[in-house]
């Protein structure tokens, strides 16, 4: 009888704790124990730790080139000296514009390319499809740096080195684009796609109308995934530009260095200016990006 | 409106043959039910009347037109499908209207034609909806409402009714009852759940391993089904079946008592199943009983009651009034008119009465 007692009781609590749960907003327990305030510490040195470069970037951007291996966060003696410097400097707003280029370009191109095929693998039923799929992905095993000779080459031959189209080439379609939007489209019932068949659309109409609609949240992701990608790159611009005029930011950069020293301030104040686009991107598309991690099962 | 005429239809997935040959003819304006249990090929012979799947061989003609080798929007036809298909990124308005995309009308009159349907189907507050904020039913209608916008020759319909809760699903029955009597055109309705196919359609297909078992209208199928398959599918409780033997003096069931049978075997005996509907078999007084046994459980369902009644090793299910109820473990005698019992040949199923 006592038991029974008892366990009512606790129960009492229970749904008392959650409906307080409930009011305050939160699906998180009402009582708190060590184990979780020693998870939210190391989300906290996590945290610190992503944080603190990004902020050295900034803090040294403000910095005199006196100050800067000091390694203080406040400057001493905040100035705008490099961000005037380096706006004036003309070759930066070039390289700016150029990277926005590239990785505009890359973008739409790899998101509409990606998700073609990643639709034509997912829906269609040919033969092989599988082993189309399986070539696709193993390609994602080659690491870029073994790819930059023949790349170069072929630029070589077609003329493309030094040139906007040669930076952006190997870029235009993605291996993981098409993975990851083949498993997109797995979400998108086939029902949807015959009632379109039945309402006389035809293929090209239904994937653009019905199929790449349901598929945002992918699309969104992807854009961010290739625009980082293609905005932070640096070996293949590095290799296939040769005059200053076509550099990526990355790659103009590197020009801050001179070779007794780096001048770390510029180079500091270009990245926190270069960083500014992403960061953009990325607020405004997080909860996609978020989503479009989760749903394709990956791990970012 | 049109006239729907399947002949000799076959459907192969590599060498399995799914259909072996289905034979139909849907009148113009005609409701046509397909009902069968998983896997019987119901949903195939719908998919292939709308131009989803390939046609192995035979012929499939919509207003005597063969549309064998026709895509599906060449067809004329709408379907509705098992979760709704209707495009959750898109309003209820461009929904209905999605099947008006290809149409040649001038955008007034597509806008005329989406509300008028709209307000048949009682949609025309949530035009400017998103299907997420519509309950189950209403999702339902804006499904039928882009089949029914396009005005087309036939309405298919795969288990529509499906996804939605039991109550909804009587209601949206109702619904698509009445559709059909006010807009007139041939529907073909595919559905597992035969009170849906009795309750629906102008004629009944149940179909069985590819095969179609009986056609008929619902009350042939439930008063005089072909075989043991059809009998004991259609009617819920379903049929009971009483092994027996037809001999040179009539019928005696498996325990021995005697059933007064008109047809009697010539020369030797013959093993048979006695059918009999569970509210066709009543309780009736000793002396006339045909069957005796113990009530095991009872069911009161309020207008009747259900009575598991075990007979010598078998489990019949009887009929007993609503009220007054016989009592579990009692005996009770039962007893059912000659002209509701159906006879069955044992081996091969098949109806003899």
């Amino acid at each position: 009888m006592s038991a029974n007692l008892s366990s009512s009781g606790s129960s009492d609590l229970q749904v008392q704790a959650s409906s307080e749960a409930l009011l305050s907003g939160s699906t998180a327990p009402v009582r708190r124990n060590w184990a979780q305030y020693l998870r939210w510490l190391l989300l906290f040195a996590g945290g610190i730790l992503m944080v603190m470069p990004l902020a050295y970037m900034m803090s040294t951007s403000f910095k005199f080139p006196f100050e800067v291996y000091n390694l203080n966060l406040v400057p001493e003696e905040p100035t705008l000296e490099n961000y005037t410097y380096v706006l004036e400097d003309g070759r930066f707003l070039q390289w700016f514009f150029n990277s926005l280029i590239v990785a505009t370009l890359t973008t739409v191109s790899s998101v509409f390319f990606d998700a073609l095929v990643g639709y034509t693998l997912c829906k269609y039923r040919f033969p092989g499809r599988y082993v189309v799929f399986i070539a696709i992905l193993s390609t994602l095993m080659i690491p870029t740096e073994m790819l930059v000779i023949p790349w170069y080459l072929m630029s070589q031959q077609f003329g493309w080195l030094d040139t906007t189209w040669g930076i952006m080439f190997p870029g235009l379609m993605t291996a993981f684009g098409v993975f990851l939007m083949k498993q997109f489209f797995e979400t998108v019932p086939d029902d949807f796609i015959e009632a379109a068949r039945i309402d006389g659309l035809n293929e090209l109409q239904i994937w653009w109308t019905v199929a790449m609609p349901l598929v945002k949240p992918a699309l969104a992701a992807l854009a961010i995934f290739v625009f980082l990608g293609n905005w932070t790159a640096f070996i293949w611009p590095l290799i296939v530009t040769t005059s200053q005029d076509m550099y990526t930011l990355p790659v103009g950069l590197t020009t801050f260095s001179v070779e007794q020293a780096v001048e770390w301030e510029l180079v500091m104040t270009g990245a926190a200016i270069s960083v500014l686009p992403t960061l953009i991107v990325f607020l405004v598309f997080q909860r996609f990006i978020i989503r479009g991690v989760v749903m394709a099962g990956l791990k970012g | 409106m049109a006239s729907l005429t399947l002949k000799s239809l076959v459907k192969r997935y590599g060498k399995t043959e799914v259909l072996h040959g289905i034979d139909l003819e849907v009148a113009d304006g005609e409701f046509v039910v397909f009902v069968g249990p998983s896997g019987c090929g119901k949903s195939t012979t719908l998919r292939m009347i709308a131009g989803l799947e390939d046609i192995s061989s035979g012929e499939i003609s919509i207003a005597d037109k063969v549309v064998n080798n026709l895509e599906p929007k060449q067809r004329n036809i709408a379907m509705v499908f098992q979760n709704y298909a209707i495009y959750p990124h898109m309003s209820v308005r461009k929904n209905i209207g999605f099947g008006l995309r290809t149409a040649k009308l001038s955008r007034t009159e597509k806008s005329e034609r989406i509300v008028e349907v709209a307000t048949l189907l009682g949609m025309e507050e949530y035009l400017d909806r998103k299907p997420s904020a519509l309950s189950g039913g209403q999702r339902q209608r804006v499904a039928i409402g882009r089949a029914l916008v396009r005005d087309p020759a036939v309405f298919l319909f795969d288990e529509p009714l499906s996804n939605l809760d039991a109550q909804l699903r009587t209601q949206m029955r109702l619904e698509i009852k009445k559709l059909h009597q006010r807009v007139g055109t041939t529907i073909v309705f595919v559905t597992h759940d035969q009170v849906e196919a009795m309750t629906m359609a102008d004629r009944i297909v149940i179909m069985k391993d590819g095969y179609i078992q009986q056609v008929g209208t619902p009350a042939e199928a439930y008063h005089n089904p072909v075989n043991t398959f059809v009998a004991q599918f259609i009617g819920a409780p379903s049929m009971n079946m009483l092994p027996g033997v037809l001999d040179d003096q009539g019928l005696r069931l498996w325990n021995g008592s005697r059933v007064s049978w008109n047809l009697a075997s010539s020369g030797q005996s013959h093993d048979v199943i006695l059918g009999v509907r569970p509210e066709d078999l009543t309780p009736v007084p000793p002396g006339e009983a045909m069957l005796e046994g113990i009530i095991s459980v009872v069911e009161p369902l309020g207008s009747e009651t259900l009575l598991y009644v075990d007979i010598d090793g078998i489990e019949v299910i009887a009929s007993g009034p609503g009220r007054q109820a016989p009592e579990p473990g009692s005996r009770i005698s039962l007893g059912a008119t000659s002209d509701t019992l159906h006879l069955f040949d044992k081996e091969s199923g098949v109806a003899l009465k």
